[in-house]
């Protein structure tokens, strides 16, 4: 299946902002964040199509998988 | 050196160094402004008529090492809201005040000959009240430099520019940052409250001014020193807001599909990423601009900047995401460049850069320009420092623009502006914009944080349940926090790390020798918010005020397509405590 999969802020160094990825159908995203070595205790949010989510999250064909790591402002 | 209050009375045109009373000595910053405010301008009062007061307090930790200790608490009547106003900015003049050992300073009464603007310039137990002849006219930069260089290079500085001069609603005051640059008290108005008085400037020498004394500096160093820790060790604070400032939060909204666009249609902007924190980073470092800046001494977030043009040459600093969000998205202006220029330009003329923003956004709803026309842009706002009759319509503020054009996609609360975060896509912010005694104001309560960025826990931003409180808890802390004087963002360490907040207390208790637990830090956060709402309701707002406009209950907002469905109860909730 394809996966849009966008970093954010750090998780862009020395990886990409945005691909389209291909994943054996019913791939978690915690198999994403190993793969892109991400440790999960960096993360600050993960969006799935807009909506927060889990690194056990199942994805779909043609989800967008957003991943940032804790940031803030105001 | 006993703490003063200095009280200059612009009808006499005369200024005194007064006790402080007992009822006051244990605050300051908001907790002090709003209580000053609130028993000495008659709630009824013309926000612009010699009744009102201008009152600048710094906080309660001004003055000392604490890091993030150097904002300025401003307030008074707004005059674009009607109610209470308290609005905080960094710069130096609030740790300028505290070394001359003065609590407060409050401006009243107004000259009877309205024909001349003037100076107040305060020093070691000295004030005068000069004519301010050859600025009057003048921007906020020249204002500030011609200051510096005839004062002193590193005097304290306060000005309004012509907008406030012209006391339209919108009007900010600016603060003297430490590179010269500025800072604005930017939301309500009050740089009109400024110009209505006559005072152009006001000017803080603080030569020879030692402040008051810690009085246990032990445990005061220990208590800063475990403070800056949790500052450093969180990664919003210590990492994310030093690298990419506020603007990083462009990326996180449009994802979450919150990010306000084309006056509030949508929640996704097609531009972001070229207006993002990302790049902005890019563009700051290729350009060799400074990427991180404090906006005042002691400051170790250093979320600010100094954004520069392709020549390397300064355009502006304190270049925020709602300022950035404001022009970019809502306005469909996806060049960063444009939008430093337009942040330029309102920091000068002395207008809020978030009012700005969503004037702007409703001037292209009436068709007065296109939406993403970049150069109009910039040209509506020369119209408004320059004060002509359509500058004049959009300098008193987005309701005024919403009125005079007859547009009921208009984003306020009570009168003021709604930034950077849909109501619809980020309920709880919709419930701190709805019920904040200050107008719509994302600080006030800032609940992006649980609903979004998941610091401090996590509450669903798509579903009513649990925003009431969420906002409820963050409004009261908040109130305390800018009763301190510190910056806003010690909230992320504060929400995520208990040390912080036990830090705080024990700089409070080791300043001042008392005994503050964190009950009483709660319970002064509930009596500034509870001495607003009282100040506003006497003044004629209602729960009816305690609104967000209709289009938000009628116009979903993609890509969510959700509305805004908080029922009057459930909002109304929101007092009760």
């Amino acid at each position: 299946m394809q996966i849009t999969v966008k970093l954010f802020a750090t998780f862009r160094e020395g990886r990409f902002s945005v691909e389209g990825r291909e994943y054996p159908e019913g791939t978690r995203i915690a198999v994403i964040l190993s793969e892109l070595n991400i440790p999960e205790q960096q993360i600050g949010m993960i969006m799935v199509n807009a909506r927060h989510a889990e690194p056990d999250q199942e994805l779909h064909d043609g989800d967008t998988l957003a991943i940032f790591p804790l940031v803030g402002g105001g | 050196m006993a703490e003063k209050i200095l009280r200059v009375n612009m009808t006499t045109l005369t200024g005194a160094f007064e006790d402080v009373p007992s009822e006051w000595a244990g605050i300051g910053g908001r907790a002090l402004t709003s209580a000053i405010v609130a028993k000495e301008v008659p709630p009824t009062c013309d926000a612009l008529g010699k009744h009102n007061k201008l009152v600048f307090a710094p906080g309660l930790l001004a003055g000392t090492p604490a890091a993030q200790s150097g904002r300025l608490s401003a307030g008074a009547k707004s005059p674009l809201t009607g109610g209470i106003k308290e609005s905080n900015a960094g710069g130096t003049a609030a740790q300028n005040l505290a070394k001359l050992a003065i609590k407060a300073l409050i401006i009243e009464g107004a000259p009877v000959d309205d024909s001349k603007f003037y100076g107040i310039q305060i020093a070691k137990d000295s004030v005068k009240i000069v004519e301010a002849t050859e600025l009057v006219g003048k921007r906020n930069y020249e204002v500030i430099k011609t200051l510096s260089a005839q004062i002193a290079p590193k005097v304290g500085v306060l000005t309004i520019g012509p907008v406030g001069e012209m006391r339209m609603a919108a009007a900010n005051i600016s603060v003297k940052d430490p590179d010269g640059n500025i800072r604005s008290h930017g939301r309500g108005g009050l740089g009109a409250v400024m110009g209505s008085k006559k005072v152009k400037y006001v000017t803080i020498d603080d030569t020879n001014g030692t402040g008051t004394p810690i009085a246990d500096p032990e445990k005061f160093k220990g208590a800063a020193r475990a403070f800056a820790k949790a500052i450093l060790e969180h990664p919003v604070s210590g990492e994310g807001l030093p690298t990419y400032g506020t603007n990083v939060l462009v990326n996180v909204l449009n994802e979450a599909g919150g990010l306000p666009t084309k006056n509030f249609r949508t929640g996704q902007f097609e531009g972001h990423d070229k207006i993002s924190g990302e790049t902005m980073r890019e563009i700051i470092v290729k350009r060799g601009g400074k990427p991180k800046h404090g906006c005042h001494a002691g400051c170790i977030i250093q979320c600010s900047q100094h954004y520069v043009d392709e020549k390397g040459e300064y355009i502006t600093s304190g270049f925020e995401y709602e300022t950035i969000w404001g022009f970019g998205a809502n306005c469909c202006i996806d060049d960063l460049d444009t939008i430093a220029r337009a942040d330029r330009i309102m920091d000068d003329i002395g207008i809020d850069s978030i009012e700005g923003a969503v004037i702007i956004g409703v001037a292209m709803e009436a068709g007065i320009v296109e939406f993403g026309d970049g150069p109009g842009t910039l040209k509506l706002l020369e119209e408004i420092g320059n004060g002509s009759p359509l500058g004049r319509i959009l300098g008193n503020g987005a309701a005024s623009v919403g009125k005079a054009y007859g547009i009921t996609r208009v984003p306020v609360v009570k009168g003021q502006g709604i930034p950077a975060y849909d109501p619809r896509t980020v309920k709880g912010i919709g419930v701190t914009y709805a019920t904040s005694t200050q107008g719509a104001d994302h600080t006030a309560g800032y609940a992006v944080a649980t609903n979004i960025l998941k610091v401090g826990g996590f509450i669903d931003p798509l579903k009513n349940e649990g925003q009431v409180e969420l906002s409820r808890n963050l409004q009261i802390a908040t109130a305390a926090i800018d009763s301190t004087g510190l910056c806003l963002f010690v909230a992320f360490p504060a929400l995520d790390i208990p040390e912080t907040l036990a830090a705080i207390i024990d700089m409070l208790n080791a300043k001042y020798n008392l005994t503050l637990t964190g009950d009483d830090v709660i319970a002064l956060g509930k009596s500034v918010l509870k001495t607003e709402h009282a100040f506003n309701n006497a003044a004629g707002f209602t729960k009816q005020d305690d609104r967000l406009p209709e289009f938000f209950s009628e116009d979903p907002c993609a890509p969510h397509n959700l509305t805004w469905t908080m029922s009057d109860e459930e909002i109304d909730e929101f007092w009760n405590f």
